[in-house]
């Protein structure tokens, strides 16, 4: 059970085929030889080795409090959000004047400019088509969470060519 | 100085994620029923001013729901788990010892955090949970874990305390009347089961029972009723238990939708389930010696022939992978079954369970079939975590097998799936 190697490649057409069997057979489950062990110069970059890129860590402050949503409509394109981006929301962040925000309006989830206004506030859509909505103390209106990021696929609602 | 532990605990837990994801659920009467929609397990407060007990078989309420309009919802246990591990992993930041005791309640041990005014605190956490993920919780707050249970009940029982009781806070005077207000089967450990035996003593609030004898308490009941009474007088016995001890077996059992006859769909409802308890078993990092395999008719229904055989399989060497396990349980119903007969529940149990690092080699193991095993295993489940259970499952299965499990009212799994996320009006 010494005998190590990585797979059939390392030994083509070789001692192994000839005994018929497959070689991983020789291959030892734990730890112990099962990789080859390099005898050479030590690779000059392992003293550099980082981390790859990671959205996780840079789109999502608060683990806990992120949630994803799904935009449908296209009232915020001027905002840079599309008909069907997922949005990164985080809970954990106070709303402040100009945010994007996910809103509780009479119950529907929306998306959108969350503005204070003189008597209440101002829901504003990113786009001219809709009317922004006032909303004063005869609407019922929860801020869910504030929209971090709008994630958008390339190749998805493409806009035709000029 | 003597300990404070807090119990942090989530009102209507199942129902409020529901409504963080529903908002219109919001002020409505809401229920969640079982597996299988059998019975209540969880109901907002405007049920249960309705007066609905727990656990009450849906079909009972069915005609007052209607007449109240009653929200009844599937249980959706995706959600809810993910839910209870930010509420754990946001709490666990107030202390640095955590018990988490059940999927909504933890209790935090407090000790030392006493300059900040420990009702405050609790009052930060209450808010911090409800403004980032959307739950209502109440923190109770005592020098004992079965004191914090009843500062927690009292809490939620009474609006003065706005979600959060510290008897600490009390003098002792208020904090005895409090007691003599509470039934003694609110007590954790004594519930409906010892609660009439006290009451024959004479014991019958949360008072009486602090009151009583520890001695007489000990002979006439045990020596855990004795550490309870040590404990309502404020003196711990029970420590807080950090670390969750590994389950010594896992059961996967669901009672089915419609009888069952055949031993085609047995078969599948019985590899569903073991590779279900096969998927529990390896996120714990553990080896099943054993599986233990059982069918059974409705036992409800008298006049019909009732068989519920029961079998264990042991295994030729412990083991995590899904397809040795299924192999094991088929072999196992294939003995157990008989034609002839409506059964209506399946299930597994996987036994003599030690940690995969204790694996010791056969001499009938194949290293390498055992490495291929490991690596096949983590690729299904890695492949099921990020596109959902069942993506990928084994050939028994079924595809869509009609003996499942009711669910007809689940709401979407809004944090686990991609596919399930609360879509925002953009319109």
């Amino acid at each position: 059970m010494s005998i190590c190697m990585e797979g059939p490649a390392a030994f083509p057409g070789g001692l192994l085929s000839l005994l018929d069997a497959p070689p991983a057979v020789f291959r030892v489950g734990g730890p112990l030889l099962a990789r080859p062990v390099p005898a050479g110069f030590p690779s000059p970059a392992d003293d550099y080795v980082e981390g790859r890129i990671d959205l996780n860590r840079h789109l999502i402050a608060h683990r806990e409090a992120t949630f994803f949503i799904r935009v449908a409509g296209d009232s915020m394109t001027g905002f840079g959000i599309h008909d069907g981006d997922l949005l990164v929301v985080d809970r954990s962040v106070e709303a402040s004047d100009r945010s994007i925000v996910i809103a509780v309006l009479e119950g529907d989830f929306t998306v959108k400019q969350l503005c204070h206004a003189p008597q209440g506030y101002l829901l504003r859509a990113g786009n001219a088509d809709y009317p922004d909505i006032h909303v004063g103390a005869d609407l019922s209106l929860t801020i869910w969470g504030v929209v971090k990021w709008s994630i958008h696929e390339i190749g998805l609602c493409l806009p035709t060519s000029p | 100085m003597s300990a404070n532990i807090a119990l942090i605990d989530c009102n209507n837990f199942y129902v409020s994620c529901e409504r963080v994801f529903n908002p219109r659920l919001e002020g409505r009467p809401v229920v969640v029923l079982s597996n299988n929609d059998g019975c209540v397990v969880a109901r907002s407060n405007e049920v249960k001013a309705l007066g609905v007990g727990m656990a009450v078989p849906w079909f009972q309420i069915r005609a007052l729901a209607e007449q109240h309009d009653i929200v009844a919802l599937s249980s959706n246990y995706a959600l809810y788990a993910d839910m209870s591990n930010r509420v754990m992993a946001i709490l666990s930041s107030f202390s640095p010892s955590q018990e988490v005791y059940s999927i909504d309640e933890c209790f935090l041990d407090l000790s030392g955090f006493e300059h900040l005014g420990l009702t405050r605190y609790a009052q930060t956490m209450r808010h911090r949970i409800r403004r980032q993920l959307g739950l209502p919780v109440c923190v109770g707050i005592a020098t004992s874990k079965t004191l914090a249970k009843l500062a927690n009940h009292v809490a939620k029982k009474r609006a003065a305390f706005d979600s959060v009781c510290d008897f600490g806070a009390l003098d002792s005077g208020d904090l005895d009347r409090l007691l003599g207000d509470i039934e003694v089967g609110e007590v954790w450990g004594v519930g409906r089961r010892l609660a009439p035996k006290l009451g024959d003593m004479g014991i019958r609030t949360v008072l009486d029972l602090k009151r009583a004898s520890p001695a007489r308490i000990r002979q006439r009941f045990s020596i855990v009723l004795e550490r309870t009474v040590e404990e309502l007088n404020g003196v711990p016995r029970l420590s807080l238990e950090e670390v969750t001890a590994p389950n010594q077996q896992i059961i996967s059992s669901r009672s089915f939708g419609m009888p069952v006859l055949g031993l085609a769909e047995l078969q599948q409802a019985v590899q569903t389930y073991t590779v279900r308890a096969a998927l529990k078993l390896r996120r714990q990092n553990a080896l099943a010696g054993a599986i233990h395999v059982f069918i059974r008719t409705n036992p409800f229904k008298e006049n019909a022939p009732q068989y519920s055989p029961s079998i264990t399989v042991p295994l030729a060497s412990p083991t995590s992978d899904s397809i040795a396990l299924s192999h094991g349980a088929l072999q196992g119903l294939k003995t157990i079954y008989r034609p002839g007969f409506a059964y209506t529940k399946a299930g597994v149990m996987l036994s003599e369970l030690i940690p995969a690092s204790r694996r010791a080699l056969t001499l009938f193991d194949d290293p390498a079939q055992l490495a291929r095993s490991t690596g096949l295993m983590q690729a299904l489940d890695r492949i099921n975590q990020t596109f959902g259970q069942g993506t990928i499952k084994l050939a028994g299965e079924g595809l869509t097998p009609h003996w499942h499990t009711k669910s007809e009212r689940k709401s979407p799994c809004y944090t686990t799936r991609l596919s399930d996320v609360v879509v925002a009006q953009a319109g």
